[in-house]
């Protein structure tokens, strides 16, 4: 016997051997003919989301199509990763614009802090974790891509109600 | 001596057994369709039983398992097959390349040998001859079978050796001993059978199950059948006695080197392994292709449909035996080495002694009394006798540890100290009461 093996002391008539394994085997059968299984089907059926899930990010566009952002600079500020490549352009009406938005997917923690900081709740992180390319280099989106995604936007944490109630 | 056996076992026997066929390529034929009918019947039944075996499990843990590939998932074993053969094959610079190549040959030959001798339906009486459902109806059947599992040993061994890696090594030496230690009791556990049956031809030991009634020799040798039983485990190397595997210690045991089809081989030989120690099982104790409370199948005219009723009969044995096997697997987790050893060698080995013992006295007795093996006095008074015995081992023996594989480390004093805990013990009310309250 090894040293240390710790031996349980239990009362003999409570000790079997024979019938301990037979009550182990009904155990697993009631399971193997329990017909609720915990798998979940992935591709066809999906997990719920929290409504606070950050994920892909999104960009929200007004009616006529054209992305919310007005180029102030905000999230490339207060992003922790600096993730998001932005550069402000002006229209002749004096209406600022990005002219280029990109977004490193790779690089960001998704910490949702540019939704958070957006003053024009243009730029949102998304409920949609599903991302797959070919390359490296699609996973940094333009803005044309984040303005194409429609999948639901995260809802933020509320510090008024902080159980999302 | 093979000569002297065999010789005995024709005169024992020759009566039993139907004419063979007269021509020789009527027998030739017979027997070159009958391997390749069972030997398909075998490969296909390995891959559906490894995907059987995935789907339990998964069943058992509130999984779904694989139900991808194919109906149900019914394909993925011809998936991973393909995916096998398409592997790169890596050789450990170390090995031993002759013994590492062939081990995995040599597990897996002998399980497929064995089938050979397992009758697996009643004789066809054909127009062109009586045609043995048994590739090879051997007179000394059994001693063939034990004698060819034995060989199942060097595989994993030679495995665990050519790898040049310490675990690979450990592993092959666990199975030896293992192997070793159970085969023993694994023979001593047929001899109750072969007493009854009189002889070691496996065709006459199902025509000794055979009969009006339930004859099934589980029923006179119920031990014999639960030591057989556990060797078989022991023998398969499945859970709970997978110590030459042991992931959790020995990383893979005697196949950590194994790659690609050559790791599928050992694979294949396991599940090999399962469905013969099943086909065993159900020829010695449960009556092999016999259908129970009924004499049709033993009678005159020797029909196709006989044949394949009893084949089908057979496999349905033997499918539910798998099933046990895989049943124990996902339930009980693994012996500890010396509690392995313990369990062979200090429990199952006396056990079976004396139980051989006590069906030899039986048998004795009920012959100088004048009830003859195959009359239904002898039957019912076997039962009887193995209740009593199946009860007192298993319901008032089994206290105290002192049937499990951790008996060894009962002693004396261990013994009279839970003795005064069981002594001392209050019994709380809910036990006592067992009304409502």
């Amino acid at each position: 016997m090894p040293i240390g093996v710790k031996v349980l002391e239990r009362p003999i008539d409570k000790s079997s051997y024979v019938r301990a394994t037979l009550s182990g085997m009904a155990l697993t059968l009631k399971h193997l003919l329990d017909t609720d299984k915990v798998t979940i089907q992935y591709p066809e059926q999906k997990w719920p989301l929290s409504p606070r899930w950050r994920g892909t990010h999104r960009m929200l566009t007004t009616e006529d199509g054209k992305a919310k952002c007005v180029a102030c600079g905000l999230c490339p500020t207060v992003c922790p990763a600096n993730c998001i490549k932005l550069v402000p352009g002006e229209d002749e009406n004096g209406n600022r614009y990005p002219l280029l938005f990109e977004i490193d997917e790779f690089r960001c923690i998704f910490c949702g802090y540019c939704q958070e900081v957006c003053p024009e709740e243009a730029i949102h992180v998304g409920r949609h974790y599903e991302n797959s390319e070919y390359s490296r280099e699609g996973f940094v989106y333009d803005l044309e891509r984040l303005m194409s995604q429609t999948h639901p936007v995260c809802e933020m944490w509320d510090p008024a109600d902080p159980k999302g109630e | 001596m093979i000569a002297l056996l065999q010789q005995v076992a024709t005169q024992a026997s020759g009566v039993e057994h139907l004419p063979p066929p007269e021509s020789g390529g009527v027998w030739f034929l017979a027997t070159a369709v009958k391997i390749l009918v069972l030997f398909t019947i075998y490969m296909v039944g390995v891959m559906l039983v490894i995907w059987a075996e995935r789907r339990i499990c998964a069943f058992i843990q509130d999984r779904r398992g694989p139900n991808r590939v194919g109906p149900h998932g019914l394909l993925q074993s011809v998936a991973d097959g393909v995916k096998n053969i398409m592997k790169e094959e890596t050789y450990p610079a170390q090995a031993y390349l002759p013994l590492f190549v062939l081990a995995p040959v040599m597990a897996f030959i002998p399980a497929l040998l064995t089938w050979a001798v397992i009758p697996y339906g009643a004789p066809w009486v054909s127009r062109w001859g009586t045609i043995d459902m048994a590739i090879a109806p051997l007179p000394i059947g059994f001693l063939f079978i034990l004698s060819i599992a034995s060989l199942g040993v060097y595989g994993i061994v030679l495995a665990g050796w050519s790898s040049n890696n310490k675990y690979s090594l450990l592993g092959g030496l666990r199975s030896s001993a293992q192997m070793i230690s159970y085969e023993i009791s694994m023979g001593m556990s047929t001899i109750p059978v072969l007493i009854l049956a009189g002889n070691v031809s496996l065709g006459r030991i199902v025509e000794q199950q055979a009969g009006r009634g339930l004859h099934w020799n589980v029923l006179s040798c119920t031990i014999a059948f639960v030591v057989f039983m556990v060797a078989a485990f022991a023998e398969t190397n499945r859970v709970p006695f997978d110590l030459p595997e042991a992931e959790s210690e020995l990383v893979a045991g005697y196949h950590a080197e194994y790659s690609a089809m050559k790791f599928s081989m050992f694979f294949i030989a396991e599940y090999a392994n399962v469905m013969t120690a099943s086909a065993l099982m159900s020829t010695l104790f449960f009556g092999g292709w016999d259908l129970p409370f009924t004499l049709w199948d033993n009678v005159a005219p020797h029909t196709l449909l006989k044949t394949l009723v009893t084949f089908a009969f057979i496999w349905a044995k033997i499918l539910f035996f798998v099933f046990v096997f895989i049943w124990v697997r996902w339930t009980l987790p693994r012996f500890r080495y010396d509690q392995l050893m313990a369990l062979g060698w200090k429990f199952m080995l006396p056990l079976i002694l004396a139980y051989v013992v006590v069906v030899a006295g039986a048998t004795l007795v009920l012959d100088a009394i004048g009830f003859h093996p195959a009359s239904w006095q002898f039957s019912v008074i076997m039962l009887a006798l193995n209740i009593v015995l199946v009860v007192i081992l298993f319901g008032v023996v089994d206290r105290g540890r002192l049937v499990s594989p951790a008996y060894s480390r009962l002693d004396k004093r261990n013994l009279d100290k839970l003795r005064r805990l069981d002594r001392a013990r209050v019994r709380p009310a809910a036990f006592t009461g067992g009304g409502p309250a």
